[in-house]
């Protein structure tokens, strides 16, 4: 057993790989320990962490502009201004700043996340209707009970609502990052460009749409949990 | 941080030195994107007005664009590569599948969310079905509709670049072609193409305002990426 090559079965390609068709569910098979799993949980980190970041930033300036309405302009003007910049420009544009690194590809998924996240918590804070702000405002509560037990629950699906999109734009736009550095669900479908090589190309396209729809749908499971409120009363 | 600016000084020596080529790469980039956003809308636009005219479809209209939303430009470029093979109808086909969601789901939203008192005050004028739609609810939803024309145009203008790599042309091939380009050619043209981006976006923020009825100006969104905080809630 010893005297065999570390690389098993190299140079014994399946005829349908052989012969490049659409898709081989063998080299899926036969790869997906050592191609297709490592860069989707690289992928799911990508855009865990930026859209983590993303929602921390974009939510204490949307609580600075809820407060202070004066930062609202100009921290939408940045982010709208940061949104429309393509990804591939930005990443290549930060690339002479902070080299080739997970850190400038970070920036830019973070960078486009701040738009949607920034608008969706601030239009979900400003949302609460009077009546109820009257109310908390005749039991007593201060400004920041207010806001932590009464606007902010209510703007839940707001907040959640931003977050799917903000979650699954970044999954999107992570493929591209593979562009800068060798991770993601992007480098194989950049490898398998070279020698345009249709299975892993489709492989790889289709697990990232995979992941997009299953992330969007468990944050709806979220939302339902955490807003019982809102589901109910539909029903009702 | 020095080597940075450095970078940036090279990269702008670059679009001066190579304006031609830039030059024609921009007006590739546009032939692509326009005929892109040309089908889209051609497709999208009287399936959602019409969808949005009788109230019917909600489903897929709404969903359409979270669905879109979910497709990475460069794996749906990618894929369509696998089937069509290189060239322009590849990116066309890639390009118009990305397109189609924004715009046909703000045109359903657009038209369904038209105040039904209008609707019905036209009625009782005697309006038949075609007439309501087009001098009530056509003029009432052209924001929201273009809102999402718009959005769907700095979509376009943005994959377009990905479009390189299937051999669609455009600005994406300097921006893919390091071993010709070097880095300032890279930066120089993610410098234009940030450019381009910002001024479609701000022609069509134009248009769209200059479209809007008068009686409505006060509401048009400023940038609508998504319907998401009106469809979500």
């Amino acid at each position: 057993m010893t005297n065999e090559p570390v690389i098993p079965e190299f140079g014994e390609a399946s005829r349908c790989v052989a012969e490049n068709r659409f898709f081989c569910a063998d080299w899926v098979r036969d790869n997906w320990a050592g191609v297709l799993q490592p860069a989707l949980v690289e992928h799911v980190k990508l855009t865990a962490i930026a859209v983590a970041a993303g929602f921390a930033i974009a939510f204490v300036a949307a609580l600075v502009a809820h407060r202070f309405r004066l930062v609202e302009g100009p921290f939408a003007a940045f982010s709208a201004i940061v949104y429309t910049i393509p990804s591939i420009a930005l990443f290549q544009l930060l690339v002479p700043v902070t080299g080739l690194s997970v850190l400038t590809v970070e920036i830019a998924l973070v960078g486009y996340t701040l738009l949607i996240l920034f608008r969706n918590v601030l239009e979900g804070l400003r949302s609460t209707p009077p009546e109820v702000l009257e109310a908390a405002r005749g039991m007593g509560c201060t400004r920041r009970q207010t806001l932590w037990s009464v606007e902010l629950p209510l703007a839940l699906p707001a907040i959640v609502a931003g977050l799917r999109v903000a979650t699954v734009s970044t999954i999107a736009l992570a493929t591209i990052a593979a562009f800068v550095i060798p991770e993601g669900l992007g480098r194989p479908i950049f490898v398998a460009l070279r020698d345009y090589f249709k299975t892993e190309i489709v492989a790889a396209g289709l697990l990232a749409i995979a992941l997009a729809l299953v992330a969007d749908a468990l944050l709806v499971l979220a939302q339902r949990a955490l807003t019982p409120w809102a589901h109910a009363r539909r029903t009702a | 941080m020095i080597a940075g600016i450095g970078t940036f000084g090279d990269a702008f020596s670059f679009i001066v030195e190579r304006r031609e080529l830039l030059l024609e790469k921009t007006v590739e980039h546009l032939v692509l994107s326009g005929a892109a956003l040309g089908v889209a809308l051609v497709l999208a636009v009287p399936l959602g007005v019409w969808l949005g005219h009788r109230h019917r479809g909600s489903f897929i209209a709404i969903n359409a664009a979270n669905v879109g939303r979910a497709l990475p430009s460069l794996a749906v470029i990618a894929i369509g590569l696998s089937v069509f093979g290189f060239g322009f109808t590849n990116v066309l086909v890639a390009l118009v599948v990305l397109a189609v969601p924004p715009i046909l789901t703000n045109a359903y939203v657009a038209v369904d969310e038209v105040e039904p008192d209008a609707v019905e005050a036209a009625r009782g004028m005697g309006m038949t079905g075609g007439q309501v739609l087009r001098r009530v609810e056509l003029p009432l939803a052209l924001p929201l509709l273009f809102a999402g024309i718009r959005t769907a145009s700095v979509y376009v203008v943005a994959s377009a670049t990905i479009a390189a790599i299937a051999g669609g042309g455009g600005l994406g091939e300097i921006l893919f072609n390091q071993a010709s380009y070097r880095t300032e050619g890279l930066v120089g043209a993610a410098i234009v193409v940030s450019l381009l981006a910002f001024t479609a976006d701000a022609a069509l923020g134009g248009l769209q305002r200059a479209l809007t009825p008068r009686g409505l100006r006060r509401k048009v969104p400023a940038f609508e990426p998504d319907v998401v905080t009106r469809t979500g809630r």
